[in-house]
């Protein structure tokens, strides 16, 4: 409508093609702090007489990377979506414990599909509360992780359940140097990036967490979408189950209480520049904070620091990141003058 | 084509719609006009499938239809444009107008169909200056109504509701909206329109129909009625006066503030004087820095450069905290995210500004709130009504109430009625205009040119981020247009 504006008459198809790379966007960013990290961490390890950049140790970067990974995946499909899933440490656990114990008495191939099912189960859960009794995220899913919890404490002790060696291939065989997990890893995450980048589904788990009002308003079902974010969540989170019995050998009930799977993946999440709030980020972004805080662990563990020094800059880093993104771009945010 | 009949909506046990009857004709503009508070907000969510009617029918093209959510309405051919746009600022327009219906190809979203239908929409409807990808918080107020309207129609829609379009334009903006909406209703789409603004709605409209207390009052042929039969209609009696005398010359007294050389990012070189009794318009496109200037001079993105004194002192306020010590008050144009605590009682808000900033002369007492309300004629259940609950045209009094608290010597007002009905509206003129004759200086900031000229005793027209000129109280539309419009530019894309 407002016509009077000669000299903005854009060709209409310019820069489709052209997707020029911009340092402000966060995807770049967390890409380019993971380089750094690297790059960092090998000259200080160097400095020390030791070597970084070997195969073995990025090999363990990945394969360290793995569980993390794909339960921040997931954990991004739900805070794009504008919810949060904080009950993922404990559906770990529980995972592990029914895998392995299904493993023990039935077959793998019933196991999986228990510990899917299970998930499935908890994301619809999770998603029903939210949507249907509408209670906030954080207490809805932090109202699960208990139950779980209480579930856990009251059936196991300690390990439980035994994963046959066959099984066992997924959390400790490698294709070449990669490991197979690696792969599982590298799967889930482009199945979540194609499905919230490429279905209309991922059209609208952007749009209702940018703005629920006006995604409903423009026809989205709403909260069918928030329940399947969650879904893909719990997924994602029983993959990671999955992956962490094979690699235990047996279900552990701190299998994803200890490494603090709830938190830390929030952390990866943000870390990679999506929008707490919800709306913005994705999958890609995700990956580089994971990658980040792999890196970041890996050059700790080398170089034997205090752990206190190591969870100082983890924090650091994290705050540091989103101080950054909340930074007002340009030409973003700004108030409209009048 | 679209009948609504016997619609009737309660909430809580009150009663906002009576049996309401509507129809609408293909190729027709129906303007649905009526004070805040008359039922058009709910009668048309409930045509939009937000809100479900306790009775009555909604007939499109002879199919009866009930609604329970606004994908169905969508389906019907029923395409919305709100007044709060339904868009989400970091997608790109494509993604917006096809929002809910994306097209898609073997399973996934076609981006390149999404993007070239979006193109055509927009050429369709002769926007030129928008492209697919551009994300929508990037453009300006005006665009992202377009973009709005292309998403409607992306829907192939047959009847278009639009609620208070021109509220957020300037003038010029408006009336290229006007040629749009001809434009529409001449390739057969019905359109319900909704505004405050009546000579919009003469100029638009086949047909007015006039709600009032929930109820439907008459449905006029606009070639038939006069202004005035409507107004009689809306608000059940005459508005004569619509704006109080402005000042005499020995009404307006000493400097309150001034400003000399003042300037940031987006103003520059700005002098100006407010003094006691004197009310001082500032009229100017959208993206011309008035808000800018409002927000300079109330130190919420103050001045880098000139100097500032507020009553004789030297003072460029760096934040709203020492602007508001000073006696500065600042009525912002949007009252729900910058006025108001919405969730919060009436006596909350009127208390907001002096619970954290305590204003000379010690903090007010209940009775002077209470006192306070009842001046700006607050129309409310209670003090311990929520805000949100307010029409627009009393949320906007208790945020005045809220500044008068305070006790201020220097009243700016940033859209001062923006999306208030006819009474409310003359309320707020009234009592700018008293509490000018009581010796505050005000300055008001609004796009409806009609107001500026009834309120100020001078006109203060700004382009591009400066003072282009000074007019006198009784200025022609007409002037102040040329020179709003004297830019060396023209129009530019405002820093959104």
């Amino acid at each position: 409508m407002t016509a009077t504006e000669p000299g903005r008459l854009v060709p209409p198809r310019a820069g489709v093609r052209l997707r020029r790379i911009r340092l402000g966007d966060p995807v770049v960013g967390v890409w380019l702090a993971a380089l750094t990290v690297t790059l960092l961490g090998w000259i200080v390890v160097a400095a020390r007489g030791g070597d970084f950049l070997t195969t073995t140790n990025a090999v363990a970067i990945l394969q360290n990377s793995v569980a993390l990974g794909l339960v921040a995946v997931g954990q991004s499909a739900v805070i794009l979506t504008g919810s949060l899933d904080l009950s993922v440490a404990y559906l770990i656990s529980l995972g592990t414990l029914v895998a392995a114990e299904t493993m023990a008495s039935g077959g793998v191939v019933t196991a999986v599909i228990a510990v899917l099912a299970l998930s499935a189960a908890v994301g619809l859960a999770n998603g029903l509360i939210v949507t249907g009794l509408k209670v906030n995220a954080f207490i809805a899913t932090l109202g699960t992780a208990f139950i779980l919890r209480g579930w856990i404490e009251d059936n196991y002790t300690g390990p439980a359940g035994k994963v046959p060696a066959s099984f066992q291939h997924l959390g400790y065989d490698r294709v070449g140097p990669v490991p197979v997990s690696v792969f599982l890893l590298a799967a889930v995450a482009a199945a979540v990036w194609f499905l919230t980048r490429r279905t209309r589904l991922g059209h609208h788990m952007y749009a209702t967490g940018g703005d629920e009002h006006a995604a409903r308003l423009s026809g989205v079902r709403t909260r069918r979408t928030v329940v399947i974010a969650h879904i893909i969540c719990s997924l994602c989170v029983g993959a990671a189950a999955l992956f962490l019995a094979a690699r235990l050998g047996a279900g552990a009930p701190w299998a994803g209480t200890e490494a603090r799977y709830d938190l830390e993946s929030i952390a990866a999440v943000v870390l990679g520049g999506t929008a707490l709030a919800g709306g913005r980020g994705g999958v890609a972004g995700t990956l580089g904070g994971v990658l980040v805080l792999a890196v970041l662990d890996s050059v700790f563990n080398q170089l034997a620091v205090d752990p206190f020094f190591k969870n100082v800059v983890r924090g650091v880093v994290i705050i540091a990141a989103v101080a950054v993104y909340a930074r007002p771009r340009r030409a973003a945010k700004g108030r409209p003058t009048a | 084509m679209l009948t609504m009949q016997g619609v009737s909506k309660s909430f809580l046990g009150v009663r906002v719609l009576h049996d309401v009857e509507l129809d609408l004709e293909r190729g027709e503009v129906h303007a649905l006009v009526g004070e805040n508070g008359a039922g058009k907000s709910t009668l048309m969510k409930i045509l939009a499938g937000e809100h479900i009617p306790d009775t009555g029918t909604i007939t499109i093209d002879g199919t009866a239809h009930t609604f329970t959510h606004p994908a169905q309405a969508q389906t019907a051919g029923i395409g919305i444009i709100h007044q709060e746009f339904a868009l989400l600022p970091h997608r790109t327009v494509a993604e917006n107008v096809f929002l809910g219906r994306e097209p898609v190809r073997r399973g996934l979203v076609d981006r390149k169909a999404m993007e070239r239908r979006t193109g055509e929409l927009l050429a369709e409807i002769d926007e030129t200056g928008i492209t697919p990808r551009t994300l929508v918080r990037e453009l300006s107020v005006a665009r992202q109504q377009t973009v709005e309207i292309a998403k409607a129609l992306a829907s192939d829609v047959r009847v278009l509701v639009m609620d208070e379009p021109t509220a957020p334009l300037a003038d010029h903006e408006s009336e290229l909206l006007a040629a749009l909406v001809r434009r529409l209703a001449a390739r057969g789409l019905g359109i319900l329109y909704i505004s405050h603004r009546l000579p919009e709605v003469f100029d638009l409209s086949r047909r007015i129909t006039v709600l009032k207390d929930g109820r439907r009052v008459t449905t006029l042929r606009t070639a038939e009625t006069t202004a005035d039969e409507v107004v009689r209609g809306m608000v059940g009696r005459e508005l004569t006066a619509y704006y109080p005398p402005r000042a005499r010359p020995e009404e307006i007294g000493a400097e309150r503030l001034t400003v000399t050389g003042g300037g940031n990012a987006r103003i520059h070189d700005m002098n100006l004087t407010l003094r006691a009794g004197e009310v001082v318009g500032v009229a100017g496109l959208q993206g011309s820095g008035r808000t800018s200037l409002a927000r300079a001079l109330f130190g919420a993105a103050p001045f880098t450069t000139g100097r500032m004194t507020v009553g004789g002192t030297p003072l460029r306020p760096r934040r709203p905290r020492q602007a508001i010590r000073a006696g500065i008050a600042l009525v912002t144009e949007d009252r729900k995210t910058e006025g108001l605590a919405l969730h919060q009682s009436v006596r909350d808000n009127a208390l907001l500004v002096t619970r954290a900033v305590s204003p000379r002369g010690g903090p007010p007492t209940g009775r002077e709130i209470t006192a306070l309300l009842e001046r700006v004629r607050l129309q409310a259940r209670g003090e311990d009504q929520q805000a949100l609950y307010l029409s627009g045209g009393n949320q906007q009094k208790v945020v005045i109430a809220k500044w008068l608290a305070a006790r201020p010597q220097v009243l700016l007002f940033d859209e001062p009625t923006r999306g208030v009905d006819v009474g409310a509206k003359a309320a707020i003129h009234t009592l700018v205009r008293e509490l000018a004759r009581e010796g505050l200086a005000v300055l008001i900031i609004s796009s409806e040119l009609p107001e500026l000229i009834g309120m100020s005793d001078r006109i203060l027209v700004m382009s591009e981020g400066r003072l282009v000129g000074e007019l006198p109280a009784d200025a022609e539309e007409e002037s102040i247009m040329r020179l709003a419009t004297s830019g060396r530019r023209g129009g530019r894309e405002e820093a959104a």
